[in-house]
């Protein structure tokens, strides 16, 4: 119950967030003197091509661009009628991209969820391959495992992301049949969702899955680790141990509990981190993330798109933080009674 | 009677060392007790962990035998036993509590979970079956709501409380033997006397053996059949507790004895103290903290950790705080060191020379906060984590004069190789670093450094409680001779009354932010007249089988106050005020 009300709670702070979120967003866009039309007219009038500035000119005002900053946020996030009455964010309507001259719901359509599905694999990853890496390491501190998974963890630190793909690739090809590039068969684009689909998507999802989570894995099992070794130092472990109890038990019941703790906390974190670090490994394995469009989007001044995919990354980040929280406070007894001084 | 456990030549060693336990032999029969004795460093942990065989990594048993004769009856070695044998013993025969009850339970787990664990493990039980065991257990040791307390976290419940749970997790499997490893000494002197009567209970209805590991000789007396004295890893002497305490052979007991503070019989009633040249006076002092509960619904809690606190300090003496912990005196020394401001009303003055203007120690500016500071130092508890591992002895040594810009780098270095010497160390350890100083060093270390500024006023809170006993001696004396030697003032804050009765001029004792009785400590042990003053008098552990803690006294006094006899009784914070009830001799009671 006293959770149910802190997750309440949280979520209503998470959406306040996102309301001062967007507000900055905004701005920032906003920051570059102009905007993709009124660059566009300046670019028309320079080569004398009239027609086209007409057609801008009117893009101006559908879109409420000659408008004062302020009117302009609230019209997009849809706080105020704008030339077409109540459509903005809330109303579910993302907006024009002018770059591609198509709604920006259509180009980031199937990419947004592709993005979600690749981080989450990635930090499902991370966590699968770092939990039981980790632990056994610190159970087994300084012997052979520990040396051992200490060497492959800085090797999957060391090596550049794009390379470990390249490679993968090669060899995932070459040996196991794995397909190159792309997160599905290229013939099921756009087609509707089937089971044929599924398996070629999971199939496509192994390599950037690898690539995407190799470093934050072995980041994570060092830290594991290392906070692994200090619990076990207490007292407390001590106790179990002359209870009676067996060494895994003791390990996974006890200091496990207590060293999971900043993993939790992490996945706030995680998350907008592994977006953000796999543009370029979109970019170089050819996956339809958001990242590449929020490249160009930025690039080109593509205000209503870009900003569309820097809220999206902002809400990821922020369900991200209100999960690990809540679970914190479910994990973890001392947080949830917490007092604090003044 | 044949031994439940004998352990006959035990010796252990870490990697190739010289080994830190050599030749150690004793043994147990049920129902009796057995203290091992010494000193930090002498073994006693070590080899009574050897027993249950959960040494560290890097410790083997390199020699000796352990033989057990459990339930079973077939007499077994301990130290040949494999591991998942060893396992099933652990907990159920063998049963062990640990001396820091705030860390030795899981921060995560609930009581009821920790405790009934024991049982799961053992004998198989389910958790509802053995919720059964688990609530009669907690109501055995003296918990009022054996229910609650099976659904709390460790963070909920007080040190005392912690160790009652700890005490039951070892105790809920009904084991052959307990080991107990100094199960007292984090815990107030009254919560020290109720647990150990409290053990002592137990082990008569049970009729369990029990070894007991602790540094000190009170609590021998008041436990143990037998005792051994350890030194070094080696045995010194032992015997039945009657006789190693009733006429100490080995020198080193005698040194243990004659190092151990008491409490003194006193014949005779001190005279007050003189008044007149004041050089810190406290006027009207209360601290109340605000507490915002971590929830924006919930309402904040109001702690009174001082109330109407007036004291004053003689120059050239000692006014010694003592209280047990969360009784406010340290908010009382920052509130006297101006680290703390006191609620409005309050006024703490101190003046530096006896004919300067007092300056307002809770209205200070920059200016005279730092002049403040030269003549008012401290000296902190924990030498371990008081000087910086970084810095040579010099380095920590000077800063207090580089701080304050006195002096060049040469007069620096001769007063910090002047204040060494008068702490006796030797000038050539100001370039070691502090790892190479034992503890006593260490506080020798601390006092130099709060004496480079030449100050009037030390504040020290508990400078020896992280000291061994013979160590404390070599400190109290230490700290006595730069008094005189100086003319310095002490503020004492400390736990310990016995600690406090050869240091002090005047003892205040607090009790949940108020001075309940104040008198020079002749007169407090010579006639204690708050019941809380009898109870701290009474659970001070003595080393005299003939003279055991009298637990009546000691629950009469440490109750909360409105469990306190008429004269004292009071709820809330509605006090009595502190009567005069003999000249310098005040006591809080209804008139």
């Amino acid at each position: 119950m006293e959770i149910l009300r802190y997750a309440i709670y949280r979520f209503g702070t998470m959406l306040l967030t996102l309301l001062v979120v967007s507000v900055l967003i905004f701005v920032i866009i906003n920051l570059p003197p102009g905007d993709y039309l009124s660059n566009q007219i300046a670019e028309l009038r320079a080569s004398g091509q009239s027609s086209g500035v007409e057609k801008a000119e009117f893009l101006r005002k559908e879109y409420a661009l000659d408008k004062p900053l302020w009117q302009q946020y609230m019209i997009w996030m849809g706080f105020m009628p704008g030339p077409h009455g109540f459509s903005g964010m809330i109303q579910g309507n993302f907006g024009w991209s002018f770059e591609f001259d198509r709604p920006v719901a259509e180009i980031v359509g199937e990419s947004l969820w592709l993005t979600v599905l690749v981080n989450v694999a990635a930090v499902l990853f991370v966590y699968l391959v770092a939990l039981p890496l980790g632990v056994l390491a610190a159970a087994r501190a300084r012997t052979w495992v520990d040396y051992t998974s200490a060497f492959v963890g800085y090797l999957g630190l060391a090596t550049p992301n794009f390379l470990l793909a390249l490679i993968l690739f090669y060899y995932g090809h070459k040996y196991f049949d794995l397909p190159i590039g792309g997160l599905m068969d290229p013939a099921m684009e756009g087609e509707p969702m089937s089971w044929e689909k599924v398996k070629s998507i999971l199939i496509h999802l192994i390599v950037p899955t690898f690539v995407i989570g190799t470093s934050g894995a072995s980041a994570m099992m060092q830290r594991l680790r290392a906070n692994m070794l200090d619990e076990l130092g207490k007292p407390y472990v001590e106790t179990a141990v002359a209870k009676g109890m067996s060494p895994s038990r003791m390990l996974t019941k006890y200091p496990l509990r207590v060293a999971f703790n900043p993993f939790v906390a992490d996945i706030g974190n995680l998350l907008p981190a592994m977006i953000s670090g796999s543009v370029l490994v979109s970019v170089v394995l050819g996956l339809q993330t958001i990242g590449p469009t929020l490249l160009t989007a930025l690039k080109t001044q593509d205000m209503f798109l870009s900003g569309f995919v820097l809220m999206f990354v902002a809400l990821l980040t922020l369900i991200g933080t209100m999960i690990s929280d809540v679970l914190l406070v479910m994990l973890d007894p001392r947080i949830r009674y917490e007092e604090r001084q003044r | 009677m044949t031994p439940l456990l004998s352990v006959e030549n035990l010796s252990i060693g870490f990697g190739h060392e010289e080994p830190v336990v050599q030749d150690v032999n004793f043994s147990v029969s049920p129902g009796e007790t057995i203290a091992l004795v010494g000193e930090s460093g002498s073994g006693k942990t070590i080899s009574c962990r050897a027993v249950l065989r959960i040494l560290p990594k890097a410790a083997q048993i390199r020699s000796g035998k352990m033989i057990w004769r459990g339930t079973g009856g077939a007499a077994r070695d301990l130290r040949s036993l494999p591991e998942r044998q060893m396992r099933d013993l652990r907990g159920n025969e063998i049963a062990m509590i640990f001396q820091e009850p705030m860390r030795s339970l899981s921060p995560l787990h609930r009581i009821g979970n920790q405790v009934g664990e024991v049982l799961w493990l053992h004998g198989g039980k389910s958790e509802s079956a053995a919720r059964k065991e688990v609530l009669e257990c907690f109501e055995r040791v003296g918990f009022p709501d054996p229910e609650r307390t099976y659904k709390s976290y460790p963070f909920e419940l007080s040190g005392g409380m912690r160790q009652r749970a700890m005490i039951a997790m070892a105790m809920v499997a009904k084991p052959d033997l307990l080991i107990a490893d100094e199960p007292t000494t984090a815990l107030d002197v009254t919560t020290q006397a109720q647990v150990l009567g409290l053990m002592k209970e137990l082990q008569q209805e049970t009729g369990m053996a029990m070894i007991l590991v602790t540094h000190d000789l009170g609590v021998v007396a008041n436990m143990a059949e037998q005792v051994v004295v350890m030194h070094k890893g080696r045995v010194m002497e032992s015997g039945s507790a009657a006789d190693v305490l009733g006429a100490p052979a080995h020198p080193y007991t005698q040194a243990l004895f004659n190092a151990a503070p008491q409490i003194p019989a006193t014949p005779t009633p001190a005279p007050p103290l003189p008044r007149e040249d004041l050089i810190l006076q406290m006027k009207d002092v209360s601290k109340t903290y605000t507490l915002r509960a971590g929830k924006a619904w919930a309402k904040p809690t109001i702690v009174n950790a001082c109330m109407g606190l007036n004291l004053s300090l003689t120059r050239g003496k000692t006014l010694a705080i003592v209280g047990e912990s969360g009784s406010g005196k340290t908010t009382a020394a920052r509130i006297a060191l101006g680290a703390e401001l006191p609620d409005p009303g309050g006024e703490v003055l101190f003046r530096p020379t006896a004919t300067a203007e007092p300056v307002a120690v809770h209205a200070m500016d920059r200016a005279t906060r730092t002049a403040f500071q030269r003549d008012a130092q401290m000296v902190f508890q924990d030498p371990y984590s008081s000087l910086s591992p970084r810095m040579r002895v010099q380095d920590a040594m000077v800063e207090p004069l580089e701080i304050h810009n006195l002096g060049d780098r040469s007069s620096r270095r001769d007063r910090a190789a002047e204040m060494l010497r008068l702490v006796g160390l030797k000038p050539e350890m100001l370039l070691r670093y502090p790892h190479a100083f034992s503890g006593g060093q260490r506080q020798r270390l601390s006092i130099a450094r709060a004496l480079m500024l030449d100050p009037s006023l030390i504040v020290c809170d508990e400078p020896t409680s992280a000291l061994d006993v013979s160590v404390q001696e070599q400190i109290l004396q230490l700290l006595e001779d730069i008094r005189d030697r100086q003319n310095l003032s002490y503020l004492f804050i400390s736990h310990d009354l016995a600690v406090v009765a050869r240091i002090a001029d005047e003892v205040a004792v607090m009790r949940r932010g108020m001075v309940v009785e104040q008198a020079p400590p002749e007169t407090l042990f010579y006639n204690p007249q708050h019941p809380y003053t009898k109870a701290l008098i009474a659970a001070q552990p003595e080393p005299s089988i003939d003279r055991p803690i009298n637990l009546k006294l000691v629950a009469q006094g440490a109750g909360s106050p409105d469990s306190w006899p008429d004269r004292f009784k009071f709820s809330g914070i509605s006090a009595p005020p502190l009567v005069q009830v003999e000249p310098g001799h005040k006591v809080r009671c209804h008139v």
